[in-house]
């Protein structure tokens, strides 16, 4: 079980790691869709 | 005084030319026409009934369109507009009749007369996604998954636990290694939330709000998608690691025949095909669930990046290239696509997997868990008992053991 609760670790480890990437790369849903004429904040 | 006289006579006049001008140019309905209260407006009851999603004579909108020949000459007074007010302009861009603008509507479409860029400025498809999601998707993607449990319990009512026939051993033999535990767990347990996330998108709007309300549901929506976008990479981890290591044993052969020939030994005790590392039952389940997984990430890709990748206008070109839209009696599917539709069909491509997908892997939990004796071993701990194995992938425990699986020295044969 143990190769179980190690996955179940390590999708909570990407999600983690992805929302950071993306987000420090200039993905997140306010940058890629706003612009200076269209503000979503 | 003087002044003030002045100024309100002014006002009086220009009260008088603008109600003149605008009784001329609206039709009004004559007493008993329809929407003759409204003034050819829409009615109360219009708006009901939109609401109750019914149909209504919009006629009195899309119809409302201008009238460029009974225009005054662009050099005449109330002329410049061609005859087309902004909002006849619009209703024509609405309802897809720019051409009976005639010159009027050049500037609206692209260099060639592509209508596909008045798509853009209103996207009508919006609509028919919206009722396909609200409607046929949510209704026969909840009984897929529903008639899919309930034949499984009428099946587990029939057959019961499919048992260890032989006398279990005591000796166990590794049926699966750690780095393939994990790769499993990583898709299963990834499926597992993206499934549930994604149901309560769909349903939660139907299910969960009447239950908790708006403004609980709120921090589920927007957890429930921070869930589905980020675990979507754990998600295509594990199928890349399954594939590499399993698709050399998921090639079909003709075991899979015979495995077949008595449906898997499912529907009757004591019957139990030769079988290698997998069945054909399980290869059933590995070749949907890559197939599935990789159209199902495609499409889940092109929804985490809006617009950047567009994949259905491509797609159809291929379709009709080949035919097949035309074998069964279709018409040649749009090759030109907004972007808005673009990802309208991502998103309904992206549900209908996941719902095949999860009709398919509901079926795996089972015959994996209560289904079958032994079998939660195998992926729990990797160990299975060797009386499991014998019965369930003889050819398989032979390979590993080197030793006898059958009485018959090759049943496969």
């Amino acid at each position: 079980m143990k190769a179980m609760f190690i996955a179940f670790v390590g999708i909570f480890v990407i999600a983690i790691v992805a929302d950071q990437v993306l987000h420090r790369a200039g993905f997140a849903i306010d940058e890629v869709t706003s612009a200076p004429s269209v503000r979503l904040d | 005084m003087a002044r003030i006289s002045t100024r309100f006579l002014t006002l009086l006049a220009a009260a008088f030319i603008a109600l003149s001008s605008a009784a001329s140019a609206q039709t009004v309905p004559a007493e008993g026409e329809p929407r003759a209260e409204t003034g050819g407006a829409q009615t109360l009851e219009d708006i009901l009934r939109r609401q109750e999603n019914q149909k209504m004579d919009d006629s009195f909108r899309s119809e409302a369109i201008g009238n460029p020949d009974a225009a005054a000459p662009t050099t005449g007074q109330l002329g410049t507009l061609g005859g087309v007010s902004d909002a006849e302009f619009w209703r024509a861009y609405r309802y897809n009749e720019l051409d009976e603008l005639g010159d009027v509507s050049a500037s609206a479409k692209g260099p060639s007369g592509d209508t596909s860029v008045t798509q853009v400025v209103i996207q009508d498809t919006g609509m028919t996604w919206l009722n396909f999601r609200a409607g046929p998707l949510k209704n026969y993607g909840g009984y897929l998954l529903l008639g899919t449990n309930a034949i499984l319990a009428v099946f587990f009512l029939f057959r019961g636990r499919i048992m260890i026939d032989g006398e279990k051993s005591g000796k166990t033999i590794t049926r699966f290694k750690g780095i393939e535990r994990f790769a499993h767990w990583t898709l299963a347990g990834s499926f597992v939330l993206l499934a549930i996330t994604g149901l309560v998108q769909l349903f939660g709007r139907f299910f969960i709000i009447p239950l908790i309300g708006h403004e609980a549901f709120a921090p589920v929506a927007i957890g429930g998608k921070w869930i589905h976008n980020n675990v979507s990479w754990a998600f295509m981890l594990g199928l890349v690691m399954v594939t590499v290591m399993w698709v050399k044993h998921n090639i079909p052969n003709k075991l899979d025949l015979k495995w077949f020939a008595v449906g898997g030994g499912l529907f009757s005790k004591g019957v139990h095909p030769p079988a290698k590392k997998f069945n054909a039952g399980q290869k059933i389940i590995f070749w949907g669930v890559i197939f599935l997984g990789v159209s199902i990430s495609v499409s889940g890709l092109s929804l985490l990046f809006p617009f950047e990748l567009s994949m259905f206008a491509a797609t159809f070109a291929h379709m009709n290239d080949l035919g097949l839209p035309q074998l069964i009696g279709m018409e040649a599917l749009p090759t030109d696509l907004a972007p808005h539709t673009e990802m309208q069909l991502s998103q309904t491509w992206h549900a209908i997997v996941g719902f095949l997908f999860m009709a398919l892997i509901i079926g795996h939990i089972y015959i994996g868990s209560i289904g079958m004796e032994g079998a939660f071993d195998a992926m729990g701990s990797g160990q299975v008992d060797e009386q499991w194995a014998k019965e369930h992938h003889g050819l398989w425990y032979e390979e590993v053991t080197g030793k006898p699986a059958y009485k018959d020295a090759h049943p496969a044969e």
